[in-house]
């Protein structure tokens, strides 16, 4: 069996980010959106181990930032879906196509 | 030594009542705001007359030389070390002369107020206003810098636009008063130049060190001061000349003078006051305060000056001989007599013996503030009484206004130069000034003393003898003991006031001029004060049509002066016709179609643009995410390949 190296993970994370983004804007659920933006917080934490691991093995500094970032990334989930009940409740959907009258 | 607390008391006393009258006036001190106002004024006079006493009897004397005192100096603005506007007080022979002569007519002024203005709607805004021109006037007065002098006399100014426009339901008050402050305005602009020119040339403000460096030959700021020139007059002749227009708007000079008859809209008293012994002398004050200068560093601006004042001095009563408003012939008159003021300092010089039009031209002042101030408060009496200012409303009038017509006659006597009232000693002192040194403007001042007793008798004749006068419904008296007695201490001043020598108080550098007195001398111009005098007798005692037929034969001439030598139609001309036209009407085409045009293109380029990129904002959250991931691209893309 083949160990994976620092490229695989790379190749990964790149292919998350993307899958992450590409969902963020087609996709009109904000649900779902929400879920996008989880994946592209975790390419961004994979990248963090991925660098840590293989570049600086002896330190902790990526272990923490990802700590960190998982930690952002629950609050961010709580504030988005007490946005998206609220919206729910003033538009009765959470289609992002419905919730666009904050413009010029 | 000076007692700076007293002196500085003497305006701030005034200035305190137009304070107290102007904010609490009209509620609750309605009908006691002109004792008020006149017991300050009363407090301010008597400081006046101790510090005139203390000055010119106990201190002001050293070795036989007055001097200057400066009793008070606050910085006010400091913009760097040694460069400062300051506030200073100055204390010398004719700021003092000066302070006791304007308490002492404001003081008249009030009293005579009480009786004049009873039963006015705004009682307490007139003694108000009052009190700022007394302030002013005393601070202009007492100003030891030059940029103070500026701060008081735009006061000044202010306070005489609110004066003449005390009456601003009336349309003619209101542009009366405007017209003053546009003309004097316009003035001031030479003067604001003038200061400019003089305080920079000299690197000073203060009066004192200003006059010593730019007369000094020798001093550094002279030297670098001629090497300047415009249009081959020299800077300091500028600075000079623009301080004199200021002066001579102030002082209504020929031809700055347009705005002198109009002020005649104001109270009668208003007019005594500012309009005939104080305001309008503070020109001649301002070329007695820098005299040295003009005198020995910008000679040919004094003789400008000199010339002027005798101009003014023809024209005016040339005029005064025609008009039929009593309160402008007496405006002429003031103009008239204020060009003898100025000529006899033109004639003057400083040093050398030649002081003694100097000396003349203040003591005129001081003669002349009492008996016109005198001539308008009676004026201020007829006007009273008739209710009217045209002369042809009145006439025999002496029955029913004795002391009126008392002094009113002594003031007439003294502006005619009839020995041995006021008038007669500081006429003849200018004219044997004048006579030394400038035999031309003598012969001008000699006819103009002529006219002078003309005019002067013309009016006195027309209002008190003349045709019988005819009673109008109720008539009421002289007007009270408050009308009166300022009538009869000015007509005391009026026919006193040239006992005193002045010679030995003022003089350009404080040392005592001998007055030279020739009674020969006098004959002339008193047999020609005695012949105007006569023929206004002749002409006017009677009802008759002499002097419309002497009007008709003079023709043209007389339709000139009735019309006052079209110099307001010339103004008019200039301002309507030429400026409108040619400055006025391009400036505001400019200012529509190109300023506001250039206003207007930066309006409606940023609307353009903001209507093009508004949409952009579309409230889509995907679109803006895909803006901001073109965005963190096109970064990638530049750190990556672009940074070097």
């Amino acid at each position: 069996m083949m160990e994976p190296g620092l490229y695989h993970l790379l190749f990964i994370s790149a292919a998350l980010f993307f899958i992450g983004v590409y969902g963020f804007l087609t996709r009109r659920n904000l649900i779902t959106m929400l879920m996008s933006i989880e994946l592209i917080l975790n390419s961004v934490n994979l990248n963090f181990i991925a660098f840590n691991k293989y570049l600086w093995p002896g330190k902790m500094d990526g272990l923490f930032f990802t700590l960190f970032i998982i930690a952002i990334a629950a609050a961010e989930a709580a504030v988005a879906i007490a946005i998206i009940i609220n919206l729910y409740r003033s538009h009765q959907s959470i289609d992002v196509e419905n919730a666009e009258e904050l413009k010029y | 030594m000076p007692n700076s607390t007293a002196i500085a008391l003497i305006p701030l006393l005034p200035l305190a009542g137009f304070l107290l009258l102007g904010l609490a006036g009209r509620k609750y001190l309605k009908n006691s705001s002109g004792i008020i106002g006149t017991a300050l004024l009363l407090a301010s006079t008597v400081l006046a007359l101790y510090t005139a006493y203390e000055y010119f009897f106990v201190y002001g004397r050293v070795n036989g030389v007055y001097q200057q005192f400066v009793p008070l100096e606050i910085t006010w603005l400091e913009f760097s070390k040694g460069v400062s506007i300051n506030i200073s007080l100055i204390i010398d022979p004719i700021s003092v002369m000066m302070l006791v002569v304007v308490t002492f007519v404001s003081l008249m002024v009030h009293v005579y107020s009480l009786g004049y203005m009873k039963g006015e709607e705004r009682f307490p805004t007139y003694y108000s206003f009052l009190g700022l021109f007394t302030f002013s006037m005393l601070g202009l007065v007492l100003s030891g810098n030059i940029f103070q002098i500026y701060i008081f006399w735009e006061l000044v100014g202010v306070s005489s636009f609110l004066l003449i426009g005390y009456y601003y339901d009336k349309p003619s008050a209101v542009a009366a008063c405007k017209k003053a402050f546009i003309v004097t305005r316009f003035a001031d602009l030479g003067f604001l130049i003038g200061i400019l020119i003089l305080s920079y040339s000299a690197g000073t403000l203060d009066f004192p060190t200003l006059i010593q460096r730019l007369t000094s030959p020798g001093s550094d700021e002279i030297k670098t001061a001629v090497t300047y020139s415009f249009l081959g007059i020299s800077a300091l002749s500028w600075g000079a000349m623009l301080v004199f227009i200021g002066g001579a708007g102030k002082s209504a000079m020929f031809p700055l003078h347009i705005w002198l008859p109009d002020a005649m809209e104001g109270p009668t008293p208003v007019s005594a006051l500012i309009h005939a012994a104080t305001m309008v002398v503070a020109g001649v004050y301002l070329v007695a305060r820098l005299f040295p200068v003009f005198a020995l560093t910008t000679p040919a601006v004094l003789e400008i000056i000199g010339w002027v004042g005798a101009v003014s001095a023809i024209i005016a009563a040339v005029i005064a001989c025609t008009q039929t408003d009593i309160k402008r012939v007496l405006a002429y008159s003031t103009m008239s007599q204020i060009g003898y003021m100025m000529f006899a300092l033109g004639v003057s010089s400083y040093g050398g013996g030649g002081e003694s039009g100097y000396t003349a031209s203040l003591f005129h002042l001081f003669t002349h503030a009492m008996f016109k101030a005198l001539l308008f408060l009676g004026a201020g009496a007829v006007i009273h009484f008739v209710h009217s200012n045209e002369m042809k409303d009145m006439g025999g009038l002496r029955k029913y206004l004795p002391i009126t017509h008392i002094t009113f006659l002594i003031a007439c006597l003294a502006i005619a130069g009839i020995p041995p009232f006021a008038g007669f000693f500081s006429k003849e002192a200018i004219l044997l000034a004048a006579h030394e040194n400038n035999k031309a403007i003598y012969w001008i001042a000699l006819i103009t003393s002529g006219l002078t007793a003309f005019y002067m008798f013309r009016l006195y004749f027309t209002i008190f003898w003349n045709k019988p006068h005819v009673i109008h419904g109720e008539k009421h008296g002289e007007g009270g003991w408050a009308m009166m007695l300022p009538l009869v201490l000015l007509a005391v001043g009026a026919a006193a006031a040239g006992f005193i020598p002045f010679g030995e108080f003022v003089s350009p550098d404080g040392k005592p001029i001998e007055s030279k007195f020739h009674l020969g001398f006098s004959v002339a111009p008193v047999a020609l004060g005695v012949g105007g005098i006569i023929a206004a007798l002749w002409l006017y005692k009677k009802q008759s049509d002499k002097s419309t037929k002497l009007a008709a034969s003079l023709g043209r001439l007389y339709k000139a002066a009735y019309h006052k030598f079209y110099i307001d139609e010339i103004y008019l001309f200039i301002t309507r016709k030429v400026l409108f036209n040619l400055v006025g009407r391009p400036a505001a085409w400019f200012d529509r179609h190109v300023v506001d045009g250039l206003v207007n293109l930066a309006g409606n380029t940023t609307q353009a643009v903001s209507e093009g990129i508004k949409k952009v904002q579309s409230g889509k959250v995907q679109q803006y995410a895909i803006y901001f991931l073109a965005g963190v691209i096109l970064l990638a893309v530049l750190v990556i390949y672009g940074w070097k």
